[in-house]
């Protein structure tokens, strides 16, 4: 494993600084080929990568955004217009920083999936799953901060309704309403405190990334088998088996975002977006992102404000819960056919809840919301611990070898 | 008041947005045009772009804005394709007010490629005060703003149905006082009359000005306007698709090789 370095490893002057700074070995044991990792992990173990990918991309494309941003409500609108139009290659940055976001949504959305179906939460993995939580709620913080930015119709109009979402605490409600937008309104405090939160937020993610990369070093990656590894025989070098693994995901990644952002790049934005900001005009419907919307339709399918407010964060925050929710000792699904069935009827469900969250609370929407919010909280509160009692899982291989050598002779990855 | 509009605001949002969607659910879906800006390879017709100005500044300049386009665009790489000559001359013929000089005083002077294109009112109170209480809206991004199809034209194709839908009011429609009936216009009541009639400007080109003319022409001026790069956009996607596909492939063919030597 090692001798893929030796070469580089002996040059003086990389031998100069590793004597000084261990950077090279520390880089090596971190996503080298000092770091063992098991030798089955398929496509969906691209997506950790894919993120972090994303993450640089909103921080590279936002700094240099805000070299040509004025966080005013009387001057941001037309600052991103100048973007637009003046700034060299403006239009590129600001569709890469606008659907980069939703690209990152798409990515961490399958991740946890991928989490979810694999079952990578359960010990010893549980710190490594609330990071990544964590991450996800900074997420959103950053994202729903960074769309209130260019100060259009939707973005005035979502900090409002969702900055409002806080009245529904009693007694204090109102007066943590007023704090958060620094007056009586979402006006120019809002934008500017918001401003600098979207620059803050990021970093504060990388901070966490670094953690949940340190919590997943610990006990290694999960893998599709979801049993631990049991030697070498089971385990490759990260680099170069994974790192060029991660590189065909990057690739077709950024297949997926170029068609967005160069033949789509409004696609997923909100056209009422391209009007200022109008404290006096009410859009007709008020929706978020996409990548808010099924918490969003969780909110309206409680015909009670605060209701709706504590099962929509109660959404996010059940997850915090799942380690101990799923009673099942058998990690991956694969060898769970009941789990199974109902990992799928879930992701039907969110699929449902992001469909109802689009459209206005009435009619078959209102139902198809409830009906999937009501199957959101059952599929955790009530059908993961009884199915992880009830159900007989199948017989799990050996080890990782052992079944890789069965299931796929001589192409060990090939069919991932 | 402040209590009532949040909640009013959470009204909306908890109870639901019936009454306005309704109002937006009524109108009639705009028909799809063709567009030689949509698709991969999409551009904007320079011809039809030139005519489209012509139409804005003869006919639509009267009321509405454009404050986000300067003289020197309609000169730029992916528009109409003016020459600087040309433009010059065109953004001569406008007056715009600048200083103050050194006595302190504004003055008026004749545009330069550089303005951008002056408004025809000094604020919005002034043109809702000459538009019977009406604002009309700016319309540098319309194309954009106005695109809720999610479907590449679809801001155009619904400038161009606004434009020709004006119609009677159908017998028992309730009519506001100053207020004209169009088919696309959500809820149908639009304060805007009818701007085009045939043969109201006179093309440079020879074209025959009808109606349906002069709407597809605006229509397509003005999602220029909105998209300027949308032609920069799209050649560059090209050149980068061709090589993350090559990159891709690279990418594929190298861990082929790299894990083959696993057994």
């Amino acid at each position: 494993m090692a001798d893929n370095n030796s070469g580089f490893m002996s040059n003086p002057l990389v031998k100069w600084i590793e004597y000084r700074l261990p950077v090279f070995s520390t880089l090596d044991h971190m996503v080298g080929s000092q770091y063992p990792t098991p030798k089955n992990l398929n496509y969906w173990w691209n997506f950790g990568s894919l993120a972090g990918l994303c993450l640089v991309i909103q921080i590279l494309t936002g700094i240099v955004l805000v070299m040509h941003y004025t966080p005013h409500t009387s001057m941001a609108f037309d600052a991103v217009e100048h973007i637009m139009r003046d700034v060299n290659y403006g239009w590129l940055l600001r569709y890469m920083h606008a659907n980069g976001a939703s690209m990152f949504f798409i990515v961490v959305y399958i991740h946890i999936f991928r989490g979810l179906y694999f079952g990578s939460y359960k010990a010893p993995r549980e710190i490594l799953w609330f990071l990544g939580l964590i991450i996800f709620l900074l997420m959103m913080a950053t994202a729903f901060m960074g769309y209130v930015l260019p100060w259009g119709q939707m973005s005035f109009w979502g900090a409002t309704v969702i900055t409002n979402l806080f009245s529904a605490i009693p007694v204090v409600g109102e007066p943590i309403v007023t704090w958060l937008w620094g007056g009586f309104a979402v006006d120019n405090p809002t934008l500017n405190r918001f401003f600098s939160l979207h620059y803050l937020l990021p970093f504060v993610i990388v901070g966490i990334v670094i953690l949940h990369i340190l919590a997943l070093h610990q006990h290694g990656s999960n893998n599709p088998l979801g049993i631990d590894t049991k030697g070498p025989q089971d385990r490759i070098p990260f680099h170069p088996y994974y790192t060029i693994k991660d590189a065909v995901g990057v690739g077709a990644f950024l297949i997926f975002f170029c068609f967005f952002l160069f033949y789509a790049p409004n696609f997923l934005g909100h056209p009422d977006n391209y009007i200022p900001a109008n404290p006096l005009v009410t859009p007709a419907h008020i929706v978020p992102e996409w990548y808010f919307l099924p918490f969003y339709a969780i909110l309206r399918s409680v015909p009670d404000k605060l209701g709706g407010v504590l099962l929509m964060f109660g959404a996010i925050l059940i997850l915090f819960l799942l380690p101990w929710l799923d009673t099942s000792k058998v990690r991956s699904a694969k060898f769970r056919p009941i789990y199974k069935q109902l990992f799928w009827v879930f992701l039907i469900a969110c699929i449902g809840l992001t469909y109802a969250g689009g459209l206005p609370p009435e009619g078959l929407a209102l139902v198809i919301g409830r009906v999937c919010t009501v199957y959101y909280f059952a599929h955790f509160l009530i059908l993961m611990p009884l199915v992880g009692w009830f159900e007989k899982p199948l017989k799990l291989p050996a080890s990782i070898s052992e079944a890789v050598l069965k299931t796929e002779p001589g192409a060990a990855g090939s069919k991932a | 008041m402040k209590v009532t509009m949040m909640r009013t605001i959470l009204a909306a949002v908890v109870i639901g947005f019936a009454a306005p969607a309704l109002a937006a659910g009524d109108s009639v879906a705009p028909p799809a045009q063709k567009w030689s800006f949509t698709g991969a390879f999409g551009t904007y017709d320079r011809a039809e772009l030139q005519r489209g100005y012509q139409v804005y500044k003869e006919v639509c300049a009267a009321c509405h804005a454009m404050k986000y386009v300067a003289f020197r665009n309609l000169a730029d790489p992916g528009g109409p394709g003016f020459t600087a000559a040309e433009v010059k001359a065109l953004a001569a013929t406008f007056e715009v007010t600048d200083g103050p000089n050194d006595a302190g005083d504004m003055f008026k002077r004749a545009a330069l490629p550089s303005d951008k294109f002056p408004s025809p009112f000094p604020n919005e109170k002034a043109a809702r005060a000459s538009n019977g209480g009406a604002y009309p809206l700016d319309l540098s991004l319309i194309a954009k703003a106005r695109d809720h199809g999610r479907r590449e034209g679809a801001g155009a194709d619904y400038i161009k149905a606004l434009l020709t839908g004006y119609k009677d009011a159908p017998a028992g429609f309730a009519l506001g006082e100053g207020l004209n009936y169009n088919e696309y216009f959500a809820g149908h009541q639009i304060a805007m009359p009818q701007p085009l009639n045939a043969d109201q400007v006179t093309y440079a080109d020879g074209t025959k000005a009808t109606v349906d003319q002069m709407a597809h022409d605006v229509s397509a001026f003005l999602m220029w306007a909105a998209e300027p790069k949308l032609e920069e956009r799209k050649r560059m996607g090209f050149k980068v698709m061709i090589f993350l596909v090559v990159l891709t492939g690279l990418f594929f063919a190298a861990k082929k090789r790299i894990w083959a030597k696993l057994h």
